[in-house]
């Protein structure tokens, strides 16, 4: 290369790099006109911006199980019946109406009349009958919810609906093989979302990336792992709603810089919200802070079959050895209340008669020398290695139980791993004591007690090999109950029998934060994790 | 020449089946199970069962290897395990996004680098020099994660000139076309939002470029000097030759080769090692891409993700051994 030419490549970078700044300068310059565009556009359309941790991994809810997912679905599919506001107590959704039979095998629901789906396809009892039939014909591994909440599929034994059938052209009943007292709160569940059978049945396995159902939003456009936008059902059958014209779900990883992006403007709304920056945000004039109602619970979980954690007597001295007042002030800024049962409050069937093990050292001490313990031993404590609403920082409360049991005198040695590798570890049984937690999907007691303490679930949810077979008795029984008030003294025993042989910690119920700018209103979030936004507003 | 890029392209052969095969082993030694993770805590044990099932987990490691590179051998990816979408099929957003970003920062970080190691050079322990080297020390040891939220901080929170995240203004998307957003505003004539994206890349690429461009600028520094030093050098200073044209002409072509290895190492560590920066800027590449992929044991985006920046990384690598030639003619390939 000659050196005119290497002169001339020298000339032509320096007047790249001096567009390059001009354009930022420019740039500069233009950001007035940039976000004056979106004020002026919000006087005639109103787009609220979510920001949010992860992508969603598909749009169609009953491929999934993640929350991500139904964060989205939920406002662009309706389900038959609806949770409450903030609450997961049953109201109409897209059945109007419904009855039951005594016995709780037959489920008859007059559908809303009048509604089409976003591709203009009508929705009743035929489309309600289709959707079931295309779940039912599923296997584990294609629609892991429906398996677990209905008891399986097809022909199996333990599928729970007999028939779904359209006995008019907006009346379906639901034929179930035997009573299952949770049915309408799974109906309630966001993977349970009525979709247009004429998109499903001809995008197939593509429909996640164009769902189709009856919601206040229509999908737009999804930009993996950056947004996923829905724009205003301006049909949408319920009445004035819903109020925004656009919602873009933007996944910003880092919690940090999600606040940034709050704090700037550039977002209206942001989940994730870590407890200790819940100040700054009430210290912000421009901003709101949104708590989650609690349903959920973190844990320390104890190994029932290994040594010496299979002596109730060590566990219940476990119990007084953990200060969890303590724990929930430092680490989740007392945004949290602290457990004595293995559900949170919010959920029907919660025992408030118990009292919690307080926290007492000596006691503690005293229960591990009728153990045959008084020089203490030596254990392993698993530390979760992510944050999680019911954890927020998993290493920090590791280290305070640690403290917590070298004052009884037990030497615990904190131990952490990859999270899938965790799980795996802690579900083999390997672990002494693990700390974990759990989301309720449907907010009954169910899916947190049989769940999580039933011998059914050992070597799935059941972490702690923790088997009774009086609590599994009283489960089996209350799965079946109908009565509601019957069903709700059946937990409430349940739950004195698993203070008494306490396989567990429990630690907390966390209140998950999010923030939103001062003009958001009506915002109310929901406790699955999943928030409807179609009474939402931007003033 | 020719001869010269088939063979070193011939070469590549084995190194790519070496990494997958390196990839393939070392992430199924971790312990963690796909089908558990991906379906999450509240899966049965059925549907974990179908799940293996379906996605052919049940097969001895060799098998499930071999079935791998068939598919690559036919151009197959092989299909996410999560999205349950092809690999090639929705790697390549991800690929442009990391692309434009990293490309953009090494930009910077060469201008920048090259300049102020020369200078330093130049005025060799002057002020200038120390301020340079001091402030390039710092820049390779800072925490990406740090000086991201805090240039947000400044920049965007403070000031209000530059967004935080993203790549674009979300209210007004851009148009995808080739998903190198710069570029698909310069095609659709648009510069309002061409200068919206560039504003998008300049905290995520200064951020990206800091170490880079120290290494850089050291690199230069130390190669100027030793040419500085040479006869050829003095000869030309005699002849009464600017003293500008005698370090950007005659010393700098002789110094820029070690620099250029340097440049395009660095390159390629940008594309695979940016998701730090991915991550805290919200940026939506292909570093981000297969480091969650790692989380769900999403085993076929992580191998063929792998293997996409090993490919560019030694792509780049071939492209930097070629550029020797065109700037000193002595480097012959044969």
């Amino acid at each position: 290369m000659g050196n005119k030419k290497f002169l001339s490549l020298a000339l032509l970078m320096l007047m790249l790099i001096s567009t390059a700044l001009y354009g930022c300068s420019s740039g500069n310059s233009s950001e007035g006109a940039e976000s004056g565009g979106a004020e002026g556009e919000s006087a005639e359309e109103k787009t609220l911006i979510f920001g949010r941790g992860g992508d969603s991994v598909s749009l169609d809810p009953i491929v999934v199980t993640d929350g991500e997912s139904y964060k989205v679905t939920k406002n662009i599919f309706d389900t038959l019946v609806n949770f409450g506001e903030q609450d997961t107590e049953i109201h109409p959704g897209l059945a109007k109406e419904w009855t039951a039979a005594e016995d709780g095998l037959t489920y008859t629901f007059v559908l809303e009349e009048g509604v089409k789906f976003h591709d203009g396809t009508d929705f009743n009892a035929e489309a309600v009958v289709k959707n079931f039939e295309r779940w039912a014909a599923g296997d584990a591994d294609k629609f892991p919810y429906y398996g677990s909440m209905f008891g399986g599929f097809g022909d199996e034994e333990g599928h729970v609906i007999e028939s779904v059938t359209a006995t008019g052209d907006y009346e379906v009943e639901f034929k179930l093989k035997r009573p299952q007292a949770p049915f309408l709160k799974n109906l309630a569940m966001s993977s349970f979302g009525i979709a247009s059978p004429t998109a499903f049945e001809e995008a197939g396995d593509k429909f996640g990336d164009s769902p189709v159902g009856t919601g206040p939003f229509k999908f737009v456009e999804w930009k993996r792992n950056d947004t996923v936008t829905i724009e205003k059902n301006a049909d949408y059958w319920v009445e004035g709603e819903p109020k925004l014209d656009r919602v873009i779900f933007r996944s910003i990883p880092d919690n940090s810089a999600r606040l940034n992006a709050l704090l700037s403007g550039e977002i209206d709304l942001a989940d994730g919200i870590t407890p200790s920056d819940g100040e700054t945000i009430e210290g912000n004039a421009d901003l709101q802070l949104f708590e989650r109602p609690s349903m959920n619970v973190g844990y320390l979980g104890l190994t029932n079959t290994r040594e010496p954690f299979d002596d109730p007597k060590v566990r219940q001295a476990m119990n007084h050895a953990i200060d969890k007042q303590a724990i929930v002030d430092a680490f989740f800024e007392g945004r949290g209340e602290v457990a004595k049962n293995p559900m949170p409050p919010v959920i029907n069937g919660y025992n408030d008669d118990i009292e919690g093990y307080e926290y007492d050292p000596e006691k503690a001490k005293a229960l591990l020398k009728e153990a045959g313990l008084e020089d203490g031993f030596e254990m392993e404590l698993y530390a979760m290695p992510v944050p999680r609403p019911y954890m927020p920082d998993g290493q920090k409360v590791a280290e305070a139980i640690q403290k917590n049991l070298a004052d009884v005198g037990i030497k615990a040695e904190i131990v952490s791993f990859e999270w899938a590798t965790y799980l795996e570890k802690a579900a083999a049984g390997e672990a002494d004591a693990f700390l974990l937690g759990w989301t309720g999907d449907n907010g009954d007691a169910d899916n947190f007690l049989y769940v999580l303490l039933d011998q059914d679930n050992i070597g799935s949810n059941n972490y702690t090999y923790y088997e009774n077979q009086e609590l599994h008795d009283i489960l089996i029984q209350a799965q079946t109950e109908v009565d509601e008030d019957t069903r709700n003294e059946l937990y409430k025993q349940a739950q004195e029998i698993i203070h008494e042989d306490a396989p567990w910690v429990p630690l907390a119920h966390s209140t998950p934060l999010l923030a939103g700018g001062k003009n958001v209103v009506n915002f109310k979030a929901h406790p699955t994790g999943s928030d409807k936004l179609s009474t939402v507003d931007l003033q | 020449m020719l001869n010269y890029i088939g063979r070193r392209i011939f070469q590549l052969i084995p190194v790519l089946l070496g990494m997958t095969f390196i990839v393939f082993l070392i992430i199924r030694a971790i312990p963690g199970d796909p089908a558990q993770v991906i379906l999450g805590q509240q899966a049965s044990e059925e549907a974990i069962k179908a799940l293996r099932t379906t996605l052919g987990l049940d097969n001895p490691w060799y098998i499930q290897y071999f079935e791998y590179l068939k598919g690559l051998l036919t151009g197959d990816l092989g299909e996410s395990l999560r999205t349950r979408t092809p690999v090639a099929d929705e790697v390549w957003p991800y690929l442009a996004a990391t692309i434009e970003l990293s490309v953009f920062a090494i930009i910077i970080a060469v201008i920048i680098g090259i300049n102020a190691g020369i200078i330093s050079a130049w005025f060799q322990n002057s002020w200038f020099d120390y301020l340079a080297m001091i402030i390039a020390l710092i820049g390779v040891s800072m925490p990406i994660f740090w000086l991201g939220l805090m240039n947000q901080w400044i920049f965007s929170i403070e000031l209000g000139v530059l967004p935080t995240t993203g790549r674009e203004n979300v209210r007004d998307p851009v148009e995808v076309i080739t998903h190198f957003y710069l570029i698909d505003t310069l095609i659709q004539g648009d510069f309002a939002q061409f200068s919206i994206v560039l504003k998008h890349l300049i905290l995520p690429g200064t951020a990206l470029a800091t170490i880079p461009m120290a290494i850089i600028a050291r690199m230069t520094r130390s190669s100027m000097l030793e040419v500085m030093r040479s006869d050829y050098v003095r000869t030309a200073r005699s002849k009464g030759l600017k003293m500008f044209w005698v370090v950007y002409k005659h010393a700098l072509k002789n110094a820029i080769i070690p620099v250029l290895t340097i440049i395009g190492l660095q390159m390629g560590l940008l594309l695979g090692g940016a998701i730090l920066t991915e991550t805290i800027f919200g940026w939506p590449g292909i570093g981000r891409y297969i480091y969650e992929a790692i989380g769900f044991r999403d085993y076929p985006v992580i191998q063929s993700g792998i293997l996409i920046v090993a490919f560019i990384f030694v792509m780049i690598n071939l492209l930097v051994d070629m550029l020797y030639g065109l700037i000193d003619p002595r480097i012959k390939y044969d």
